[in-house]
């Protein structure tokens, strides 16, 4: 198994600070805007795009968290996990532009999640969807707005997020991917477990 | 956790993610959309064969926010009535599909029974069993003691420290001995205060501090909880004390006695309150009192327990 690091640290905050820009692009400046994390890693994503997007704009924008557990398709098939806590800006998101954050794009399965978990959340006026990696291999039919890398990949290999705020160090790997190893391409996108 | 049987087996770990996890139920019951599609598709199978009406409605409605199918069976007027056997009623229930089934029984270990048999496949949640244990009571305690303790960073913490004060009925109460075990586990000191006929001959595997005297053991103890626990009525009959207002006197939480706690005291009860009994009006009532907490809390901790016993694949699960 080979493991080759695609984004250095440097590489994951310049990534960042584009998709600051583009979405006050987008959306014509920072008004409306609230900034969700799907835990774990996305929550330290969108902690950190909230304080760009504000020191761009200077305009505070709010940041939050949205767990997809109780949402997920996938319980039945996998160990019970615990759930993360959901916290929501004290505006709520009715109304607001819902940037959604999380450190993979993969089967679009959790995504799917986390629309279900918002719509039970509030009414937002529209909802984005941001990622550092995006991998390929959708399910369903999902695409992200803001991409920090576009990554195509084989279901073989796997995607390693690390941040600092989680796990100490920085950087994106990929691990295998030298040889199909015949495995079906089951992993969830998120989490701290590799993707 | 394939099953919810006993505090007594629980490791910390498994008590924190209980607890952990019903902070996140807890949210739920503020939000909008007060329900979770998270068990969409599995039965739930309350089955009662004692009275309850309390634990029941609490299950039932953890059950509905978690986009369950509720079955109820009451063994009053049911087949049990025509003496059908718990293995029989059990796998009727399995045939129908059951997932989940919450046992209430009389008789102490007739969860564990139902769990190891191998009669049906289905997640068991002991929802007291005789004078034995009721788990999911004590979880919704331990949680209400740690939202009180620790606010909003509860996550993650246990009770280290904490003085708790069960009084009552030590006997006969399943609330008492789930509770003893998971404080234990979580850190917190118990002290139990009884008249000695209401407390058990052998308290060692209990792993508490034993007092008769209400008024030094508050003195003494300086407790951060005050745990009430309910004089069953029909223990009146059976010469346990002398009569209710001695009772009353002695281990009942009166106005006199409430003002003696030190003043961050909180005063908790599992309900039915025998008023004027066991806990006075100016406890009850009181800002310090957990009454109401309790039963809100039930729900989410019972959403949790559901949600943990049944939403896994259950092949995997310990």
């Amino acid at each position: 198994m080979s493991t080759r690091t695609v984004l250095s640290q440097a590489d994951i905050t310049r990534a960042l600070t584009r998709i600051a820009h583009e979405i006050l692009e987008s959306n014509r400046g920072p008004d409306g805007l609230v900034v969700l994390g799907v835990p774990t890693r996305g929550v330290v994503l969108a902690d950190r795009l909230g304080a760009s997007l504000s020191s761009i704009s200077g305009v505070p924008v709010p940041v939050g968290a949205v767990d997809v557990t109780m949402y997920r398709d996938d319980l039945r098939r996998n160990p019970t996990r615990a759930s993360q806590p959901t916290s929501l800006p004290a505006g709520g998101i009715d109304g607001a532009t819902v940037v959604l954050v999380d450190d993979v794009l993969y089967s679009g399965r959790t995504v799917r999640a986390a629309l279900d978990a918002l719509s039970s959340l509030g009414r937002p006026r529209a909802v984005r969807l941001a990622v550092l990696v995006d991998r390929g291999h959708r399910e369903l039919p999902i695409r992200a707005d803001f991409v920090g890398k576009n990554l195509p990949t084989s279901t073989a290999e796997r995607i390693f997020v690390r941040l600092a705020e989680v796990d100490g160090d920085e950087l994106v790997a990929i691990e295998g991917g030298a040889g199909d190893d015949g495995r079906p391409a089951a992993a969830p996108e998120t989490g701290g477990a590799p993707s | 956790m394939r099953h919810l049987l006993s505090t007594a087996d629980l490791s910390r770990d498994d008590a924190l993610r209980v607890l952990d996890v019903s902070e996140d139920m807890a949210d739920v019951a503020t939000r909008q959309v007060k329900k979770l599609p998270t068990l969409r598709g599995t039965t739930v199978v309350n089955l009662f064969y004692e009275d309850s009406t309390r634990t029941r409605i609490s299950f039932e409605a953890a059950a509905k926010r978690l986009s369950a199918d509720v079955i109820n069976f009451a063994a009053k007027g049911s087949s049990v009535s025509k003496g059908e056997s718990l293995k029989d009623t059990a796998q009727t229930l399995a045939a129908m599909g059951a997932d989940g089934i919450v046992i209430r029984h009389p008789s102490s270990g007739a969860p564990r029974v139902l769990a190891d048999s191998g009669w049906v496949e289905a997640g068991i949640v002991n929802a007291g069993d005789g004078t034995h244990e009721h788990p999911t009571q004590a979880l919704l305690d331990a949680f209400t003691m740690r939202r009180r303790v620790h606010g909003a960073a509860s996550r993650g913490r246990d009770l280290d420290g904490l003085e708790v004060m069960i009084v009552g009925d030590i006997l006969h109460s399943r609330v008492a001995r789930s509770n003893a075990w998971l404080l234990r586990t979580l850190g917190a000191r118990v002290t139990v205060v009884a008249p000695p006929t209401l407390l058990p001959v052998d308290l060692s595997r209990l792993g508490v501090a034993v007092r008769y005297d209400l008024d030094d053991a508050i003195r003494e103890v300086r407790p951060d909880v005050v745990m009430m626990l309910r004089i069953q009525q029909e223990r009146m009959n059976e010469a346990f004390f002398p009569n209710a207002r001695e009772y009353a006197g002695s281990w009942g939480l009166g106005a006199a006695r409430f003002a003696s706690l030190p003043p961050e005291t909180i005063v908790m009860h599992p309900g039915p309150m025998n008023r004027g009994l066991e806990i006075s009006d100016e406890a009850a009532d009181s800002p310090r009192s957990t009454v109401r907490d309790q039963v809100a809390n039930g729900v989410a901790v019972r959403m949790a327990v559901l949600y943990l016993t049944l939403a896994g694949d259950r092949e995997d699960s310990l």
